[in-house]
């Protein structure tokens, strides 16, 4: 995407050569993950996945059903121990430092986000306060996010009440309400109408443009152009990475769809 | 459309005419439904010819599901009326289930019984057998036997909408009513499941298909965009993509974020949107030339320093669809 | 303090959340009132309105001053009438129309004239051990004040109180447990699975599939129930081993009568196991309501264990629509006294009209459609 979002100047890095830099970096990667694994008995969800993304990034966390992408998401947000591998999001390790993580990240999934029986105003309190914000701090920020949204006439309207497109963007500016470094969303736009989707990624790209690392998990292939990197997951493992137009071209192929094509059904005809 | 096949297969013309002249599968009439303030669907109307692939296209609260359930005799409208296969959902409901195959939003099986012993059960209930039914399901029995054993809560996501299908058609319906048969599935899978439906809807049945995701409707005969209960339109998905009332064109350069400002900041940029590796551009003049607007975008960028690619594309159904969206006129 | 607001935050929310519940918030508050107030009501002691006959063999004057005792005793006792023998009071005591019984001698008043210890009987329904103490004791009591209120009697007590508790001459207490066990075992086992069974399908999804299709109704219904008619009958089988084998608790009536009344109550509880699922959104709704609705009621004023004469009338009325109630005189009369169903036809009629009420009732609300 923009070559200028980085905060360290640097262009973008392609592939998964993070660790060349390393040493180099004066800025942390938001997320690292070295050979991070998951096993569950003698079935392997997540082998050895090795990536990382920098602050102020897109990163698009693509693969089919039961690729091991919401097991590996899990570990990174610090809710399952990992079997093998080391991870550090916001500078934290995965393993050790679970509970810092979870106060320093942002998370949005489909299937919950705010809680439908209360309002949007008591839901923001809610988290602020949870996130350990002062309650002057929470009440400021309540009104700008409203604001921005266009939902400040409905802060004391019921959360089930209000229709999907505006529930998933009100999530949203809830999983930032702590201005966390790295956030994550688990198919933030699923069902969504075209037009709110487009202007949900408006708002990822804000959030991304202020600094904060964004990974985000989609079905939506033309979603996934959005991103400055991406990864596909098949079968545990890594099976892309790079930027959009990056991978594209290592591969051959002319659009995602193909790639991904390729990549989950390796029998098929191309 | 295909020639229906020789042999008889479902959904084709009963020999006993049982078939309206007019060859209307399913017909609405102004079908209204509120749940307390709720207005799931406004006054909705259309016709599904027989042999037809329908797809109800729109995002989540557009209706969709509830349209369904009227249809199959799960919910009464508030006003307005409906047939399907010349029957009424309201009154000649046993009927009518009869012939329906239907597939809920949900996941309708039950997880702690077998692939084959979800096919059996939902065969059982309508009197017949898997045995007698195996031309019908064919094409998708032919995927799911390797897993007949497995139990339903252990199978992936597109397998289970394949299962989902199967037991639908198992009783060999007249037609077929899918609500959201591909949701959560991955790309790839979804297009396999869309290639099961052509080759049903080649056999002769009918299938009303409803989906939020607006490239399936490409698959479809024709489409009905659907947003918050209302109708936006209805026709072939061509037709759909030619009616689009402005020029299109797609621009792809290097700054994507930067270039989406600059265009809308454009004198005649009706929309711009973002559409994947491109970004989309409707310019707001009625009749004007789509290749003279590219070559005068390309000069305008390149003053900018934004080098781009610009070229007129022909609408998808989703830019139709945003375009409804902002400017469709409230039907009186 | 972050910690401290965090908490604070999360407990805010969980309060919201109950309050928003307003059913579970019902059947939270109102289930332990409704406990207290049973519970309350239901323990007690004193038994009322004991139907007693007088077997008066030659009735005089002192028969006739000891019946007018019993008659002006009347909170404790109901005098239902005077037999010339105990044999007669044979079925009466097996279909509960008769409790207990004073049995008097011939020349009851000559006998005490002449200063001889006269023997008089009080004949209790032992079956249920509670009350049957009680009553006993309590008819005693009579005794011994009428005999020592005689006017014109020397010292001493001259009436030799014989008693004898029929049916259950040790009163023995598994003997009263055991008929309201079965009651209360089918009650959890039918009510509770089915209510559970059907509320599953509605949230699994299924309930729609199955809603389109040439299944009706009722073919749902009876299709879900069958299988716990087995259940419950494989259950009824196993108490009433335990109880023979391993309690001793006698069967005096007919085997093939009590397990058909026990298939009968199975498809009572099966019946209000399905109203209760017709009405419940959830597993959890369902589970409470059968519990609330059962369960309890069961448990408390059905006599299961405390007797129904004790409790305040609004309680007795509420008794009668308790199936569980019919069932447990319908099982005790059985196993305990050996009744036949000459004896039980009124009783077995009451819970096949509940029974059939409540299948109407829960067949009629599983809608044909979703709304």
């Amino acid at each position: 995407m923009t070559s200028d979002r980085h905060l360290d100047g640097t262009s973008p890095v392609s592939g998964g050569g993070g660790v060349a830099n390393r040493a180099a970096d004066h800025v942390a990667h938001a997320i690292d993950a070295r050979a991070l694994t998951r096993r569950f008995g003698s079935f392997t969800a997540v082998d050895a996945i090795t990536f990382h993304v920098n602050p102020g990034e897109v990163f698009g966390f693509l693969g089919a059903n039961g690729a091991g992408k919401t097991t590996a998401m899990r570990m990174l947000i610090g809710l399952l121990a990992p079997s093998d591998g080391e991870a550090e999001v916001a500078g934290y390790s995965v393993a050790t430092e679970s509970q810092a993580i979870r106060r320093n990240i942002g998370y949005m999934s489909q299937r919950f986000s705010l809680y439908d029986d209360l309002t949007v105003r008591e839901n923001i309190e809610l988290f602020g306060g949870i996130y350990g914000l002062a309650t002057s701090e929470i009440a400021d920020r309540r009104k700008a996010l409203l604001e921005r949204l266009g939902l400040a006439s409905h802060e004391r309207d019921f959360v089930k009440a209000l229709p999907l497109g505006w529930k998933q963007q009100l999530a949203f500016s809830v999983a930032l309400l702590h201005r966390p470094r790295v956030v994550f969303l688990d198919e933030p736009t699923g069902g969504v109408d075209p037009i709110t989707r487009r202007r949900f990624w408006e708002m990822i790209y804000e959030t991304a443009a202020a600094g904060t690392a964004v990974l985000v998990t989609t079905h939506y292939l033309d979603e996934a152009e959005y991103c400055d990197r991406l990864s596909i997951m098949v079968d545990g493992r890594i099976a892309a990475m790079g930027t959009p137009d990056e991978v594209k071209r290592s591969a051959g192929v002319s659009t995602l769809d193909e790639l991904f094509l390729r990549l989950t059904r390796p029998g098929a005809a191309a | 459309m295909t020639e229906p096949s020789v042999d008889r297969r479902v959904g084709a013309p009963r020999a006993d005419g049982a078939v309206p002249d007019d060859g209307i599968a399913v017909e609405a009439r102004g079908l209204t439904k509120r749940f307390g303030d709720v207005l799931a669907l406004d006054r909705v109307s259309f016709d599904v010819r027989h042999g037809e692939l329908f797809g109800f296209i729109g995002p989540d609260g557009a209706g969709k599901t509830t349209l369904f359930r009227l249809l199959v005799s799960l919910f009464t409208p508030d006003d307005g009326e409906s047939r399907v296969l010349g029957l009424d959902p309201v009154n000649d409901l046993w009927q009518l289930r009869r012939r329906v195959g239907y597939m809920p939003g949900r996941f309708s099986l039950y997880p702690d019984l077998t692939v084959g012993e979800n096919l059996a059960f939902y065969a059982r209930v309508f009197g017949t057998t898997v045995d007698a039914q195996k031309a019908t399901i064919e094409p998708i029995w032919r995927q799911l036997e390797p897993f007949a054993k497995r139990r339903a809560a252990a199978l992936s996501g597109g397998m289970k909408q394949k299962l989902a299908l199967c037991c639908a058609l198992v009783h060999a319906p007249d037609i077929l009513f899918l609500d959201e048969p591909t949701t959560g599935v991955d790309a790839v899978s979804r297009g396999e499941f869309w290639d099961l439906l052509g080759r049903l809807r080649a056999g002769g049945l009918t299938i009303l298909v409803s989906t939020p995701y607006m490239d399936e409707a490409s698959r479809c005969d024709r489409v009905a965009l659907l947003q918050r209960g209302r109708v936006l339109r209805i026709d072939k998905p061509a037709a759909v993509s030619a009616a689009y009332p402005r020029p299109l064109l797609s621009v792809r350069g290097g700054d994507r974020l930067g270039m989406l400002a600059i265009l809308r900041a454009h004198p005649h940029a009706a929309s711009v949107w973002p559409f994947g590796a491109s970004l989309h551009f409707t310019d707001d003049r009625p009749g004007a030339s789509p290749a003279q607007i590219a070559r005068d975008l390309t000069a305008w960028l390149a003053r900018q320093d934004l080098p781009a690619e610009v070229e007129p594309i022909a609408a998808s159904i989703e830019d139709a669809f945003m375009w409804d969206m902002l400017h469709a006129e409230v039907p009186a | 303090m972050t910690g401290f607001s965090a908490f604070h935050g999360f407990l805010i929310k969980e309060i919201r959340h109950i309050l928003r519940d307003w059913q579970t918030l019902l059947i939270l508050i109102g289930l332990p009132v409704a406990q207290v107030i049973l519970f309350g009501y239901a323990v007690r002691s004193d038994v009322r309105g004991i139907k007693l006959a007088i077997v008066e063999p030659q009735p005089d004057a002192a028969t006739a001053s000891l019946r007018a005792r019993f008659e002006g005793a009347n909170t404790t006792f109901h005098v239902v009438g005077t037999v010339p023998s105990l044999d007669a009071l044979e079925s009466h005591f097996r279909d509960g129309t008769v409790r207990q019984a004073i049995v008097l001698p011939t020349e009851f008043a000559n006998r005490l004239g002449r200063g001889e210890q006269v023997p008089v009987q009080v004949v209790t329904d032992g079956a249920d051990p509670n009350t049957g103490g009680i009553m006993e004791a309590d008819a005693m009591a009579v005794l011994r004040a009428w005999d020592a209120g005689r006017t014109g009697a020397a010292p001493g007590v001259r009436i030799a109180v014989e008693t004898r508790m029929r049916f259950n001459p040790t009163l023995q207490s598994v003997n009263l447990f055991v008929p309201g066990l079965i009651a209360f075992v089918l009650t959890i086992v039918s009510a509770l699975m089915t209510a559970i069974t059907i509320v599953r399908e509605k949230e699994l999804g299924t309930m729609e599939m199955l809603l389109v299709s040439p299944l009706r109704p009722s073919q749902i219904v009876l299709g879900k129930v069958a299988p716990y008619i087995a259940l419950g009958f494989l259950d009824v089988v196993l108490v009433l081993s335990a109880a023979r084998f391993v309690f001793d608790v006698p069967l005096r009536g007919n085997l093939v009568l009590l397990l058909a009344e026990s298939l009968l109550y199975i498809v009572t509880a099966l019946a209000m196991g399905i109203v209760i699922s017709t009405s419940a959104q959830s597993q959890r709704v369902a589970m409470m309501a059968a519990l609330a609705g059962t369960m309890l009621p069961t448990l408390l004023i059905s006599g299961f264990i405390f007797p129904i004469s004790a409790m305040p009338w609004p309680l007795q009325v509420v008794s009668n629509v308790v199936p569980a109630r019919w069932f447990i005189i319908i099982v005790r009369g059985i196993m305990i006294k050996g009744a036949t169903f000459a004896d039980l036809w009124r009783e077995t009629l009451i819970l096949a009209g509940l029974t059939t009420f409540l299948l109407t009732v829960g067949v009629r609300r599983l809608a044909v459609r979703l709304g």
